[in-house]
């Protein structure tokens, strides 16, 4: 097992000295040669570093991560599928990268192609009439189709619309995205078996309902059987049903939102579309809508004119208007794109297949080891819960997550949703070995009789790691008050490597 | 866990101390555990009205949030500076320094619908 | 069988036998009526050498990518270093989460650490948060922290902020019920801040350099939305001049942020670029998405978390400070070590030569007859020129040349037909300056040279 430097690797303010650094310009002159110097600010507090000190820096922080890559990852939600290196490969060609997003329309037709053709094709997959690219994320997706709904009521003359129904398994950007716009979220419960309380979602329509925001599969890994009637009742009290694509890797070519009765949704092309997560982000979260909501879609869309040539679309009068500064996140539709041209609908539905195979095999293989709450088959992920583990040895999920680092895995999503005590979610993907998830289950199951033996050996979990369990309580309460945040120079000397 | 025999308690486990028209207002050693390190603490000015049921402030833990809900309607007359600068103390001593707010009771102040220590440690023990 | 998944036809029945279901499809059944029906309307699915050449061909139809450019407006074509892309798209970083576990994500978590130590340095504020999208919706979040620091729901924007900027404002405005003030220009291409415009807002936002490229008198803006008791908002759509401007601290900004695509991301045709958000201790908790604060671990080694999770999304839900989950961690990263790699005096050196390339080329225009410079103010690296002809008309001439002649300013200031907005950066050579004056003199021949 590796041993990890005590002292970690020194921060990039800590190292370096001055006049280090690479020549990448010849010299132009100063700044004040240009301007006023009462324009200027007077230091620029910043280390310089020779490219080799950069280069060891970063590569042994790399060296501190977990990542797909480098480790089995079933970080349930967050579906963290293998990133095909073609994507990558794609989303660095120059034509790419190099292209101004103010570039007239006629120096863009590849890119504009690709992005009309993303549209069209996703508007395939999920059953909608039309696709905006422009959103970042999964949760900049929600906030967008929350302003859709908003000016849509408003539009009809129901402005008096206002409650968002949210079923309590849902993730924290829904209720958090409905109050953005003034909504006032209603938490609907979930039945004993993990499914949304249809009679309790019921007796909350009213002529205040707005939206309706379910994700199917839900976060217990479970298929919304009475989707169909949920959605009807919603439209029947007039409101709409938003799909939080979250869990779509589950139903990719197996089923569509738009035909389960969904008017609204978005998608994480970085969880369904193998996007890489980048450690926390660019994700994109393309919005989708039915035929009456499409025309609030934040603009421009991608249009194709009558001589074939393709061109960003301005004018669409009802449109919410752009929720970013430009189009979209563009390298990250082309690593999708390439995604999907290699697999065509079969090979989508077949990796949706596998996903569900995975889960539900793992689930099998752990039944007797945790305990699982729902009774049903799951989809793409499932629930186990160490509640029972807990009254009886005092070991808590945390614990077994822990324990799970030191032996190479990450540790699967914890204390999420909230309507399971002790909860771990489990999402292994398609992309992952059955020699994977047999070694997996075989970790976890060892970490389970050890909790059994010898408990308290469970809380001290990991040791291996490049740092042990961390003081999370003293981070939070230096936080707060601003300290703690940032490298902060010495108190004699303004500057890193003391210039 | 025992609970003080001098105040009364919520069920949302806040506990309170009335002496006359003031009522000293804490979360219970209970509440301390279930949310675990507490970082930040949330509290009114004083001088701020309170109505009995409603939220006064928010304690929050690194992994959790919480709010604080007013036993009792009156006017915030003080709040606990120490708590606010090392919100630890609500982990340590519940019951005492880590008091939240002290408040000059109105209106219908009357303690009906609170319960008393063996009341609250048995519904603790319900749950 | 399928793409990148792994399994034989062995494995699917050997763990369909474990699992007690009879075949992959009923396993994966969906309630009835609800199976796929439709013919779906994509292409049947491509060998991977094939993908390789169409994308290829996709990449190579963008022959704008190709050409000289003196466009900038928001998207500014720099030097990227390739130890950027070489060291911040290692595995380890690209195809890990949002570090949760900070066992397993120490990596991500210091470079997102050092990340708000180089955007607090560089505004010269106290902190600053893990990243957001893009400048655009920074500045979404920015005017949020004001509203929920002064309770107000008013907002001054001066029409010197980015136009899609201001786009993206309006359409959260309308949903969150904000009023929204435009503060108009003046000659000299500066905001006009008065008294009464600012009654009664929460915040004023100023872009400095602003979107004609000049650089606003943001400390007589500051104070006067401190008098009417909103907060400074300091917005940057061209990181590279924090390495010289006065910073937004300085200033008197409570709040700066914007977009910092210009360290070491590509134009990209908009995207992925990095939005950042920094701000005084006073409004910590008022900071949307990710923050990582230092700590030990239990054997009292550095080690860095996530923290005050308190205000987010997952942990708040509707009472989150912002329904924000996903930041931008990998381009942040890409900043890093940018930031890293070119060091504070690489940093200076780049911000002079843009200071130095921007001036030829004003001054090769402004040679032409009919060209001016169509503001005063001082500016950084663009610079509005006046046409002797419409804006609109040279620069689709100068397309079918080969040159993006750069942005004409009534794409977004409906009257401003003879105004174009230019860029240059240490990108753009002297003979690319030069062989464009040239092209203007043959373009407008009246415009020769006098």
């Amino acid at each position: 097992m590796r041993q990890w430097p005590k002292e970690g690797v020194p921060l990039l303010f800590e190292q370096g000295a001055p006049g280090r650094g690479s020549r990448f310009v010849e010299d132009a002159g100063r700044p004040e040669d240009f301007l006023d110097p009462a324009l200027l600010r007077r230091r620029l507090p910043l280390p310089d570093l020779a490219e080799p000190e950069v280069a060891r820096h970063f590569t042994r922080l790399s060296q501190r991560n977990f990542s797909v890559d480098g480790n089995f990852y079933p970080l349930g939600s967050c579906t963290m599928k293998y990133n095909p290196k073609l994507n990558e490969a794609a989303a660095a060609y120059e034509g790419f990268t190099e292209l101004h997003p103010f570039a007239p329309d006629a120096g863009a037709q590849g890119a504009l192609h690709l992005l009309w053709d993303m549209q069209r094709w996703l508007s395939e997959l999920f059953g909608m009439a039309e696709f905006s690219l422009m959103p970042a994320a999964g949760a900049h997706g929600e906030i967008t189709a929350m302003l859709m709904a908003k000016k849509y009521f408003a539009q009809i003359g129901q402005p008096e619309r206002h409650v968002c129904l949210v079923p309590d398994t849902a993730h924290g950007t829904n209720p958090a995205s409905a109050a953005m716009v003034g909504y006032r979220v209603v938490a609907i419960p979930s039945t004993r078996r993990g499914r949304t309380d249809v009679g309790a979602l019921r007796a909350r329509l009213d002529g205040a309902t707005a939206v309706c925001m379910m994700t199917n599969p839900n976060t217990l890994g479970l298929f919304e059987d009475d989707i169909v009637d949920i959605t009807r009742a919603v439209h029947d009290a007039g409101g709409l049903m938003y799909y939080d694509g979250a869990n779509a890797n589950a139903i990719v070519g197996l089923t569509r939102p738009g035909d389960m009765g969904f008017d609204l949704l978005h998608l994480n092309l970085h969880k369904t579309f193998s996007v890489p997560h980048g450690g926390g982000g660019p994700g994109s979260g393309p919005v989708g809508a039915s035929e009456r909501l499409a025309r609030y879609l934040p603009q421009p869309l991608v249009t194709r004119r009558g001589d074939g040539g393709f061109a960003l679309e301005w004018d669409r009068p009802d449109s919410i208007g752009p929720v970013r500064a430009f189009w979209s996140h563009f390298l990250a539709i082309v690593r999708a794109y390439a995604y999907i041209i290699v697999h065509g609908v079969e090979g989508l539905q077949a990796n949706s297949r596998l996903a569900v195979l995975n889960a539900n095999y793992v689930r099998a293989r752990l039944k007797g080891v945790l305990s699982v709450p729902y009774e049903d088959l799951c989809r793409h992920e499932f629930v186990c819960s160490a509640e029972d583990l807990k009254r009886a040895t005092g070991v808590r999920a945390l614990d077994l997550a822990k324990g799970l680092l030191d032996a190479g895995i990450h540790a699967p999503t914890m204390y999420w949703p909230h309507v399971v005590p002790e909860c771990l979610m489990i999402e292994p993907t398609e992309t992952e070995t059955k020699e994977t998830l047999d070694e997996f289950v075989r970790v976890l199951s060892s970490l389970v009789a050890r909790a059994r033996e010898d408990p308290s050996a469970l809380a001290a979990l990991p040791l291996h790691t490049p740092v042990r369990r961390v003081d999370e309580a003293q981070a939070g309460r230096l936080a707060n008050k601003g300290i703690g945040l940032r490298w902060e120079p010495p108190a004699a000397d303004a500057s890193p490597n003391g210039t | 866990m025992s609970q003080p025999a001098d105040r009364f308690y919520t069920k949302e486990h806040e506990w309170v101390k009335i002496e006359g028209q003031t009522a000293t207002v804490g979360i219970t050693d209970y509440a301390q555990s279930s949310l675990g390190d507490i970082v930040y603490v949330e509290l009114p000015a004083p001088g701020a009205a309170l109505e009995r049921g409603k939220p006064l402030g928010v304690v929050e833990s690194v992994k959790a949030v919480s709010d604080i809900y007013a036993p009792l309607p009156g006017t915030v007359a003080e709040v606990n500076a120490a708590v606010e600068d090392d919100p630890a103390l609500v982990n340590r001593d519940p019951f005492g320094e880590g008091w939240l707010i002290k408040v000059s009771l109105t209106g219908d102040a009357s303690p009906d619908g609170l319960l008393d220590a063996a009341a609250y440690a048995e519904f603790v023990r319900s749950l | 069988m399928s793409g990148y998944a792994p399994h034989t036809e062995r494995d699917i029945q050997a763990m369909l036998e474990v699992i007690g279901a009879p075949s992959l499809e009923a396993l994966s059944s969906v309630p009835d009526g609800l199976e796929l029906r439709a013919h779906l309307d994509l292409p049947p699915p491509m060998p991977e050498s094939q993908a390789f050449a169409h994308l290829r061909r996709l990449a190579e139809a963008n022959q704008a990518a190709r050409m000289t450019s003196f466009l900038g407006a928001g998207a500014y074509r720099h030097y990227r270093p390739p130890a950027v892309s070489w060291f911040a798209t290692r595995s380890e970083f690209l195809t890990a989460y949002t570090p949760y576990q900070a066992e397993a994500s120490q990596g991500t978590l210091q470079a997102i650490y050092e990340w708000q130590t180089y955007i607090s340095l560089l505004t010269g504020m106290d902190v600053s948060n893990a990243s957001l999208y893009d400048g655009a919706t920074a500045l979404v979040e920015g005017v949020i922290m004001a509203l929920h620091a002064t309770g107000k729901r008013r907002v001054a924007v001066s029409l010197g902020v980015h136009p899609m900027y201001r786009a993206v404002l309006a359409t959260y405005a309308a949903g969150m019920g904000l009023e929204v003030r435009e503060l108009p220009m003046d000659e000299r291409g500066l905001t006009v801040c008065e008294e009464q415009a600012l009654d009664g807002v929460s915040c004023l936002a100023i872009q400095s350099p602003n979107f004609f490229g000049c650089i606003e008198d943001v400390p007589t803006a500051a104070r006067a939305v401190h008098a009417a008791g909103g907060l400074c908002i300091a917005v940057t759509a061209e990181a590279l001049a924090l390495a010289v401007l006065q910073t937004p601290r300085e200033a008197g900004a409570d709040i700066a942020l914007g977009e910092a695509q210009s360290f070491g991301l590509p134009v990209g045709y908009g995207g992925p670029y990095v939005g950042f958000i920094a701000t005084t201790r006073e409004h910590v908790r008022r900071l949307p998405g990710r923050l990582v604060g230092e700590t030990r671990d239990v054997d009292g080694r550095r080690a860095f978390v996530l923290t005050l999770q308190g205000r987010e999304q997952h942990i708040r839900r509707e009472l989150a400070t912002s329904n924000i989950c996903t930041n931008q961690a990998l381009c942040a990263l890409m900043a890093t070590v940018y930031l890293a790699t070119v060091g504070s005096h690489g940093l200076q050196a780049i911000a002079a030569t843009n200071l130095e390339r921007a001036r030829r080329l004003r001054d090769a225009l402004c040679a032409l007859e009919g060209f001016s410079q169509t503001f005063a103010a001082p500016f950084f690296n663009e610079v509005c020129i006046r046409t002797p002809v419409a804006a609109e008309r040279l620069a689709a001439r100068f397309y079918e040349k080969g040159i993006l002649a750069g942005l004409p300013l009534s794409r977004f200031y409906p009257g401003r037909d003879n105004d174009l907005l230019v860029c240059a950066t240490e990108l753009t050579s002297p003979e690319d300056i030069a062989r464009f004056a040239r092209a203007v003199a043959a373009e407008v021949p009246h415009a020769a040279v006098a």
